[in-house]
């Protein structure tokens, strides 16, 4: 049985202290008037003089991507300053200053979204591992399934939040919840049969309850399974685990359209659901290890061994190189094909978060194909940890950079409020994914395949 | 490699009690023996369609690609769909041999070897294509980065194109390298069976001496995994360069960023179709049905139900996006409201009813089990990703922006016969391949015949396992 390390409880338990002080704190000092922003960037200005040289030269940054052919239906420029935000009225603000007061006004919730779905999808990802684990028989993972288990007690309180935050988060978010923008925008009014409120919120719905239902019900025939002579729930659990891969890579795409496509709702891409899955993959894989090496450590695992976490290992490289295909191929496709359309979604990214967006690539990608390339090094605890580290961090970017770019766009910053919420959820993961752990023995007995997966060596 | 015990629940690979001996002489027993009369009829009829084909490209090069059916909108039809669809059929050789083999998964050891030959073959059929829908054939050596007297005029490597010669010609060469590593112990047992001093000249050639010791074992496996990890991303690679061929343009329905992915699971699919339909026969008429079993065909099917549905999310995704991104011309793709009401509605449907619609039915196990309609339902299926290429390629070179350069296109005999050739070509080397090569991993059979045998897991059963 495993407990929660007493100091890692309170370690977690000062994490959310902080991290909710912090996140009420990026709420509280939002600008709440023109007339703050007008003070903002009044010191903005005496403090870097020329630090606005974007804003300058927007226009010319913007003309070459204006569609001439729809520009005559006359919803062209509404379409680039949308999704550049490098015009001075985004989201039909009245004038450069209002939405600014709309941008600022936006980052703590961007700020709170990113982490509460980052720390979401980590227990989503595992579950869908565990789905796969299932549907595919493996004969290595079985010793694995309590912990992957204990990772997706995250979900239920971390999906929840997520609901809370898309639902209510509104024009923050999602432009396209704006009548007055939408009675001017021809392209968002034919959009409005998907992307209406009442839909958005029943799909919401939908893909809380799938989810949380299976991993109910997974859960439960696993632990029936522990005390049965029989292998039915073991059949139950294949069963439903088919099904909820069918259901997960459906709901998958539209909850990427709905939640991350829609905030910048003129911008399409077909590849972009896939490509959060690869982040969302990656990143819980790596999780089940780490949470592993730190069982492993307290001996209480004793059942896996360095061939489990070498598998692992394995999966958090071949991930990683997937997550860059998928991203290579999304961008450099639209690179490529330069449509005005589909290239502002890039252009932001590159012009306003460089760093960041290609700091992502050498983190996600050159890093974990470096660090765990070599056999012998995947078998290693604090080797793996630190590609983990690596890997996590850049998928953390990863998620920020979906968000910010089309909510906050060039007003983004990295402090408090995004520190807080990384740290509130942070803690409740710790905390949640403890006590999940601890419920049960972490020896999943009587699987059919769990002695294949104790004898498990290659 | 893999572990030698095994869960009680799985069933057996290997049926009925089969020692190691009897693996080598059932492997052998088509290269040792005499082909009889049905081989030379089926021969017959594919070197004939093989001929003929021969016939249609060389009367397209020295006539001039007007012969083909093309336009001057549809600037790509058969040639193209074809190339993509044989690429495609390849690509479950390399799955099988590769991505199965980094799974770890023993079932791949029966069917690796003439999926890999599928491979090959089916590749060479491809490669043909980029070569004869050239308009002058003769210069394709102008694709190549090499130092000229033009000053050295060199290639522009922007182009997804040339991309396709680099991945293609990568592609064969790797899997080529591969599938022969595999063969070497196959075609030592070979060269240790027959009793013709020919065959064994031959096969002690082509097996390069191999005497299968530890060491050599040892590197095998080794070299092995290494290649299965290089397959693996080559594999995604190919069909991904493939599919920028397309998705790089900004030609309406082509233009698409999910065509990587989704080229590459469609590949899987036409590919595992295309293998059921040469394993259901082959196990049949080289009385192999112990080696690959109905378990191996439900296998299969299960990897045609996945890549399948990935298939038919992408459709969904396509059809979806099409119509969200607002953009009046996204309604004359290929999967559009345009597409399955206007002029090539045949082929909008025929590739929903054969990609989407018929592989539903492989979710009952009954059916998935069942041999005829497995056979049945990858014909099917080749048929309809055949039509998907088609209605990628055509349908959307069909409707572009201008209407006044709208087109339809209407094959011509030469178009149908060089394709029939390829096919033929195709059957040509298979079929030869059959009577010559090991069609079965025997060395890899014979790695799990103790762990996955029936007459071995049923001592197992009575005599405990531990």
């Amino acid at each position: 049985m495993y407990t929660l390390p007493s100091k890692l409880k309170l370690f977690s338990i000062v994490l959310i202290v902080l991290g909710l002080a912090g996140i009420i704190f990026g709420f509280l000092t939002t600008p709440k008037t023109i007339d703050d922003v007008k003070k903002i960037m009044a010191e903005q200005e005496s403090l870097h003089g020329d630090s606005h040289a974007v804003a300058g030269n927007e226009e010319g940054e913007t003309a070459n991507f204006v569609d001439e052919a729809r520009g005559q239906e006359g919803y062209s420029e509404n379409a680039m300053k949308h999704a550049t935000d490098l015009k001075p009225e985004g989201h039909g603000a009245a004038s450069h200053e209002e939405h600014v007061l709309h941008q600022l006004q936006t980052r703590p919730w961007s700020a709170t979204f990113v982490a509460a779905f980052f720390f979401m999808m980590l227990a989503l990802g595992a579950l869908v591992f565990y789905a796969i684990q299932y549907a595919s028989q493996a004969g290595w993972s079985p010793v694995l399934y309590r912990i992957i288990e204990g990772i997706t007690t995250y979900l239920l309180p971390g999906s929840i939040i997520v609901f809370l935050i898309v639902v209510f988060a509104g024009t923050h978010f999602y432009p396209w919840q704006d009548h007055e923008l939408v009675a001017g925008d021809k392209i968002l009014q034919e959009k409005s049969t998907y992307l209406n409120f009442p839909f958005f919120l029943i799909r919401a719905v939908i893909y809380l309850l799938g989810w949380n239902l299976y991993r109910y019900f997974s859960r439960k025939n696993s632990l029936v399974q522990a005390d049965t002579n029989n292998y039915g729930p073991y059949r139950k659990n294949f069963k439903i685990s088919v099904f909820f891969l069918i259901f997960f890579i459906v709901t998958e795409a539209t909850m990427s359209w709905d939640w991350f496509m829609s905030m910048t709702p003129h911008w399409y891409s077909t590849l972009f659901a896939w490509y959060i899955f690869a982040s969302m993959f990656v990143s819980a894989i790596t999780v089940i290890a780490l949470v592993t090496i730190h069982l492993k450590g307290l001996g209480l695992i004793p059942f896996v061994s360095d061939k489990h976490l070498h598998d692992l290992a394995k999966y958090m490289f071949a991930f990683s190189i997937f997550w860059t295909y998928l991203w290579f191929s999304q961008f450099m496709l639209i690179w490529y094909a330069n449509i005005p359309e589909e290239v502002t979604y890039f252009i932001i990214r590159i012009q306003e978060y460089k760093l960041l967006f290609f700091g992502m690539l050498i983190l996600n990608f050159v890093f974990p194909i470096l660090v765990l390339m070599n056999s012998d090094y995947k078998r290693i605890p604090w080797f793996v940890v630190i590609a983990a580290v690596f890997i996590l961090v850049g998928h953390y970017i990863d998620i920020f950079l979906l968000v910010m770019p089309s909510t906050v766009g060039h007003n983004w910053h990295f402090g408090i409020p995004e520190i807080a919420a990384l740290l509130f959820f942070l803690g409740l993961f710790i905390l949640v994914v403890g006590k999940g752990l601890s419920k049960v023995s972490l020896k999943p007995e009587n699987d059919p395949f769990i002695k294949e997966s104790e004898n498990y060596h290659f | 490699m893999s572990s030698h015990y095994e869960a009680p629940i799985r069933e057996p690979l290997v049926l009925g009690e089969k020692s190691y001996h009897d693996i080598s002489v059932d492997v052998g027993a088509p290269v040792l023996g005499k082909a009889n009369k049905s081989w030379w009829i089926v021969f017959t009829i594919a070197l004939v369609a093989f001929l003929w084909g021969l016939g249609c490209i060389i009367y397209t090069i020295s006539t001039g690609i007007g012969v083909w059916g093309l336009n001057k909108t549809i600037g790509w039809a058969w040639d193209i769909t074809n190339f993509v669809w044989w690429v495609g059929i390849g690509h479950a050789g390399t799955l099988i041999s590769a991505v199965l083999l980094l799974f770890r998964q023993k079932w791949r050891m029966a069917v690796n070897r003439s999926a890999e030959a599928m491979t090959i073959f089916a590749v060479v059929q491809a490669g043909l294509f980029p070569i004869i829908h050239m308009g002058r054939p003769w210069l394709a050596y102008w694709v190549l980065p090499i130092p000229n007297q033009f000053g050295s005029l060199w290639v522009n490597f922007n182009s997804p194109l040339l991309w396709d010669v680099f991945a293609i010609s990568t592609y064969l060469s790797i899997s080529l390298v591969f599938w022969w590593t595999g063969l070497l112990p196959d075609f030592a047992m070979i060269r240790d069976r027959t009793k013709s001093p020919f065959q064994k000249k031959i096969y002690g050639i082509l097996s390069f001496g191999w005497s299968g010791r530890v060491k050599d074992w040892q590197r095998f496996e080794e070299v092995s995994l290494v290649l299965a990890g290089l397959a693996t991303p080559l594999v995604l690679s190919v069909h991904t360069i493939v599919s920028f061929d397309f998705a790089t343009s900004v030609v309406p329905g082509w233009h698409s960023t999910i065509f990587p992915p989704y080229f590459v699971a469609g590949a899987i699919f036409s590919g595992f179709a295309m293998v059921q339909t040469l394993l259901i026969i082959m196990r049949k008429v080289s009385n192999l049905e112990s080696y690959i079993t109905v378990l191996h065909i439900e296998y299969m099917n299960k990897v045609i139900l996945l890549t399948g549905g990935i298939v038919t999310v992408a459709y969904i995704t396509e059809y979806f996006i099409g119509w969200y991104s607002g953009v009046p011309y996204e309604n004359y793709t290929y999967l559009s409201f345009g597409a399955a009401t206007g002029p090539y509605w045949w082929a909008f449907w025929a590739l929903i009813t054969c990609n989407l619609i018929v592989p539903l039915s492989l979710w009952v196990k009954k059916l998935r089990r069942n041999i005829r309609w497995t056979f049945f339902v990858a014909l099917v299926i080749n048929i309809g990703m055949w039509f998907e290429r088609f209605d990628i390629i055509v349908v959307d070179l069909s409707k572009d922006r201008l209407t006044s350069s709208w087109a339809m296109f209407q094959p011509t005999f030469v178009d149908i016969g060089t394709f029939m050739g390829t096919i033929g070509f195709f059957f040509v080397l298979f079929l030869l391949y059959a009577r010559t090569f090991p069609v079965i991993a025997q060395a890899e059979v014979k790695t799990i015949l103790k762990s996955s045998g029936e007459s071995f897991k049923r001592l197992r059963a009575e005599h405990g396992d531990d």
